[in-house]
């Protein structure tokens, strides 16, 4: 059997506008994930047992379980038990986002660990209080330990994306599929959006060592 | 100033600090020496309760601040402390470092907070270096910004955790020319510190800690000319 590209250009722009859909849950679940993450991290550093055990509790039930499966359930599961007829895109920037916050926690978590110790001692001695010490002294600290790890964690998001085609949202992978089964031909379709989510976890991979450089050239430590 | 009644300090089952009192007057000058993993650091970081004894209680001004009502962080403005690593904010220019604590603690605005840093700063001979980040400075410049940075909350007894420790040589009479000059002010200092020539010249008391207890008290030159204990004896004949 031979390639043949031309048949898929009719498709073209409707496998174009998944990228935009991609990106539009792809972008929103990032944000739910750092803002939860971001809490999470810092229960995971108070001295409060319940609410340390409580992050840690969650982290350990979203990083130990499929992806796939947390999105099933939320897509299933909500519908069964409360009778909301949950929309494709709530569940799926739910359950990226939700899951996305496990890794992110644990990410700034070992940034913040990663901070001299002796920074929080010489905060202390000068009668900082906790707060102030952690948004002037010790996150613009953790912010370069982060900051690559983070970008990591966003590229392996873009990527795990694809999951969602399973409960029918239309990403570019779903897309693929439609225009497979519609031509008949599977091949050209998903080596086009292959090629497509290369070029973007390349951009997002280029623009992480930009970060990173940035980073370095600006390290006074 | 500063009282501290039976004082001891456990990390796990290990016993860093065995039932220590002791009284120091306002604007004395003590030098707290000893061996290494004697408890002196730990003895120091209790004062400001960077760590907590096991049990016991600490005065300063007649204020119990091992009782945990106390507002340590209020207690602690008026603590200066000086660290063998420096420890200053690495994201920070010198003179951030310094007016930091001053305008996010005490509230100072921006303005006075800057003339009371560099004031210091030029007295710690620093005033070029206002606008350097602290890795562009030698490690006799960091300490003697991590000085001025205590100073600036205008505190009335300073601690230093072996403050001349990580210098290179050639940069440790910098660091302690400016602890002379503080001294002379009349400012309340606790010194751990391994520069025996110093604590003669500059100290008032002499601390010699070994094994988690303060084994002698005395002054300088008694000290050092004849010290009381086989243990201090043995410790000087091996340093000088």
């Amino acid at each position: 059997m031979r390639l043949d590209f031309s048949q898929l250009t009719p498709y073209i722009p409707f496998i174009l506008e998944g990228i935009i859909v991609t990106l539009k849950f792809v972008s929103v679940s990032i944000l739910i994930g750092l803002v939860l993450g971001t809490l999470l991290s810092l229960c995971k550093i108070s001295k409060n047992v319940f609410l340390k055990a409580l992050a840690n509790a969650y982290t350990s039930i979203f990083r130990g379980t499929p992806l796939i499966l947390q999105l099933m359930i939320i897509y299933y599961a909500v519908p069964q038990l409360t009778n909301y007829d949950i929309p494709i895109y709530l569940s799926a920037i739910l359950s990226f986002g939700l899951n996305s916050a496990a890794y992110v926690s644990e990410i700034i978590r070992a940034g913040i660990m990663a901070v001299d110790k002796g920074q929080v001692e010489a905060a202390e001695a000068l009668g900082v209080p906790y707060w102030k010490m952690m948004k002037d002294i010790i996150l613009p600290q953790a912010v370069k330990n982060i900051l690559p790890a983070l970008m990591n964690e966003f590229i392996t998001l873009t990527k795990e994306s694809a999951v969602v085609s399973t409960i029918g949202y239309l990403d570019l992978m779903r897309r693929a599929q439609v225009v497979g089964a519609a031509l008949y031909r599977n091949f050209e379709p998903l080596i086009f959006v292959g090629i497509i989510y290369w070029v973007m976890v390349t951009i997002l991979t280029k623009l992480g060592s930009m970060v990173e450089r940035r980073l370095r050239t600006s390290d006074q430590g | 100033m500063i009282k501290v009644e039976n004082i001891s300090k456990m990390f796990g089952k290990n016993t860093v600090l065995k039932n220590i009192s002791t009284t120091i007057q306002s604007g004395e000058v003590v030098a707290v020496i000893g061996p290494s993993g004697s408890g002196k650091s730990t003895f120091l970081r209790c004062l400001n309760l960077l760590e907590k004894p096991t049990s016991g209680k600490i005065y300063i001004k007649d204020q119990e601040i091992t009782n945990p009502k106390t507002d340590i962080m209020e207690i602690r403005k008026k603590i200066g402390m000086v660290f063998q690593q420096f420890n200053l904010f690495p994201h920070m220019t010198v003179l951030d470092n310094v007016t930091y604590a001053p305008r996010k603690v005490n509230q100072l605005s921006k303005e006075k907070a800057e003339e009371i840093g560099k004031h210091l700063l030029s007295k710690v001979g620093l005033s070029d270096k206002i606008d350097s980040y602290p890795n562009q400075l030698s490690g006799g410049q960091k300490q003697r910004v991590a000085i001025a940075r205590a100073l600036a909350m205008e505190p009335e007894i300073m601690l230093f955790d072996e403050p001349t420790s990580a210098l290179d040589p050639e940069m440790v009479k910098e660091v302690l020319d400016v602890m002379k000059d503080l001294a002379k002010t009349g400012m309340t200092m606790v010194i751990v510190t391994h520069e025996m020539n110093f604590a003669k010249e500059v100290a008032d008391r002499i601390f010699f800690i070994d094994d988690g207890v303060i084994l002698e008290d005395a002054d300088p030159r008694e000290f050092f000319t004849e010290p009381k204990t086989e243990r201090a004896k043995d410790f000087l004949s091996k340093i000088l």
